[in-house]
């Protein structure tokens, strides 16, 4: 470690620092200006009564007690988001492995695959809420067309508040290009060695799946977990578009109440506490994911 | 390190008929299985987007017909030209394009390569904190400094134009600093060096040797940031409210709600359907051009962190 002491600096090395500290200052602004301020007025307007139109004015702890005894809607959202994100997150990461698994075994044209796996991931959301919207339409949508050709009923994805959901989660498996390649890059970094190793001990090719693929990729689901904890909670755009927080508030996620409190009711100071109520969720649920990753996550090497 | 290559090459239909041969009949039937899933998965991949762009090309009473009509008859291309037309679709994509998305990755790519330098090349102390802090920040959530963003750019006048978009983007980017780091970090160090005794300044060994030797870290930023440009949603929602300053994906928010409320609006899905294909193009395009930047691009930022 180097220790931080600037008197005892030789020249050289307050030389460096100078430097290092000039090339790093475009974020080091943007930190303090876009960052560490508006982090800091967040917490300040979240004790406040605000409007845009008047001054803010300081009102304790009432928006937080509000949030938690009187608002109705707070418990539904917060039940929606955990829905959202408890199933949402690990059923991404599911799909994402399977897909790399099956992309990294011996297969004829690979990079076509891959490259249609991944489309989804980088499609504008909202050419993706049009599309589904329009292919799960009860009435005439491509899907249930399909279901009532083949002499099924139809399904009502989006309009029924026990399927929108589900279907949502759905499509979020749909577009997990991103991690899909982050887990790809990690089968291929697997060392040959331990499936010839198994393979000499007569392992079958599941015992390898299980024993080997899935131990060495530990570290990078704990990482694709992380993400998708932290962004299924700020999720706003697709339920956003898709179906606009219904139907009977079914998608009515964290990020969208924020939304509406702040631009629609213009309650800034409610929405900054909503949203430091957030910053706290996603803190626990990282540290307590970080927590148990001593459990099951495998660094090479040092512990079994 | 692993001393093979960091990818597989893709087998050739010759090699993989060769190996096929080889196998026995358990062998066979995962084969097939194997190939079943990937191909039933394919279709369900491709199929929305096949529905998008074949719907563009219908009318009303092939819209609404069951069985779906999956291959549009007649087919009217007609239709691109004027769901184009129906709203001011030429100016959102200048919008988009000239206003935001090109000045933003501009910003962006020197702005992160400046920083991931400063990060990656330069040993000075405190250095490993702040890269930390950094990388921290990218858990912030978005919706913690939403509302006092939005009181800074009201206040510096700057609701309805495209500033909150792209001047942020000067000051580096944190997941692109880490992207460019992590490839700034694999150039030896020596090279350097011997710039260094030439006399050569940091900033002129970022500009003259680092720079050039990174073109592919740098394509992947650029390309990704243009991307994220083209798709971004919310803070356009944000900030521009003004109609002449729409964006493509406003834009077509706003054609959705105006058939949405307006049942009698004729050609409402194949229009919709015209303009979402359009959009999607270029991004088709970007995709099977730079696919190998694109998975390089997101492998680097897998590990190693």
């Amino acid at each position: 470690m180097t220790r931080f002491t600037p008197h005892r600096m030789s020249k050289s090395e307050r030389r460096r620092l100078v430097t290092g500290l000039l090339f790093v200052s475009p974020w080091l602004a943007g930190f303090l200006l876009w960052r560490v301020y508006p982090l800091l007025s967040s917490l300040y307007y979240s004790f406040t009564r605000y409007d845009l139109l008047r001054e803010p004015v300081p009102v304790g702890f009432k928006n937080y007690v509000e949030l938690f005894t009187t608002d109705p809607k707070f418990g539904v959202v917060i039940y929606n988001t955990l829905y959202y994100v408890l199933l949402g997150a690990p059923l991404g990461v599911v799909s994402a492995f399977l897909m790399a698994s099956l992309l990294n075994t011996k297969i004829v044209a690979r990079p076509f695959f891959r490259a249609i796996f991944f489309f989804p991931a980088i499609v504008p959301t909202i050419v993706t809420a049009v599309v589904w919207q329009f292919l799960l339409n009860v009435q005439f949508g491509a899907v249930n067309s399909l279901l009532q050709g083949l002499g099924l009923p139809t399904i009502p994805f989006l309009s029924s508040p026990a399927l929108a959901k589900p279907s949502l989660i759905l499509i979020y498996m749909w577009a997990q290009g991103n991690a899909m390649v982050i887990f790809l890059a990690t089968l291929q970094d697997v060392p040959r060695v331990l499936y010839e190793a198994a393979t000499v001990d007569g392992a079958n090719a599941w015992h390898k799946f299980w024993h080997i693929t899935i131990p060495m990729s530990t570290p990078v689901i704990l990482f694709n977990l992380i993400m998708g904890f932290i962004y299924g909670f700020q999720e706003f755009t697709l339920p956003w578009l898709l179906t606009g927080g219904g139907p009977n508030n079914a998608t009515e996620f964290y990020a969208i109440y924020l939304y509406r409190n702040a631009f629609n009711f213009l309650r800034m100071g409610k929405a900054s506490a909503l949203a430091w109520i957030l910053f706290v969720i996603i803190i626990i649920f990282t540290v307590i994911l970080f927590k148990t990753s001593a459990r099951w996550v495998y660094y090479g090497g040092e512990s079994e | 390190m692993t001393t093979q290559a960091p990818s597989i090459p893709s087998d050739t239909l010759s090699t993989e008929w060769r190996r096929l041969k080889k196998l026995s009949l358990a062998g066979w039937l995962v084969e097939l299985l194997k190939y079943t899933i990937l191909i039933v998965l394919a279709i369900t991949f491709v199929l929305p987007f096949y529905w998008m762009a074949s719907s563009a090309l219908k009318n009303d009473s092939q819209i609404y017909t069951v069985p779906p009509v999956w291959i549009p008859n007649p087919a009217i291309w007609r239709n691109f030209i004027d769901a184009w037309a129906s709203q001011p679709f030429n100016l959102y994509i200048f919008n988009t394009v000239v206003r935001y998305a090109i000045p933003s990755t501009i910003g962006t790519v020197f702005s992160s390569a400046l920083v991931a330098y400063g990060f990656a090349r330069v040993r000075w102390p405190g250095r490993d904190i702040l890269f930390f802090i950094c990388l921290a920040t990218m858990m912030i959530p978005f919706q913690v400094t939403m509302v006092p963003l939005f009181m800074i750019f009201k206040q510096f006048g700057w609701l309805n134009t495209f500033l909150p978009l792209v001047v942020p983007a000067f000051f580096g980017v944190p997941y692109f600093i880490f992207m460019l780091r992590q490839f700034f970090l694999t150039i030896p160090e020596e090279i350097s060096d011997a710039a260094r005794i030439d006399g050569a300044s940091e900033l002129d060994i970022l500009f003259r040797i680092i720079m050039p030797l990174s073109k592919p870290a740098l394509t992947v930023v650029a390309l990704f940031s243009f991307i994220d440009a083209w798709n971004n949603y919310l803070g356009p929602l944000i900030y521009l409210n003004d109609q002449r300053q729409y964006v493509l994906a406003l834009g077509i928010e706003n054609m959705r709600r105006t058939f949405m409320y307006n049942s009698t609006v004729a050609n409402a899905y194949p229009y919709l359907m015209a303009v979402s294909t359009i959009v999607t193009i270029p991004i088709v395009i970007a995709f099977f051009f730079g696919q190998r930047t694109f998975i390089e691009g997101i492998s680097l930022t897998g590990m190693k962190g």
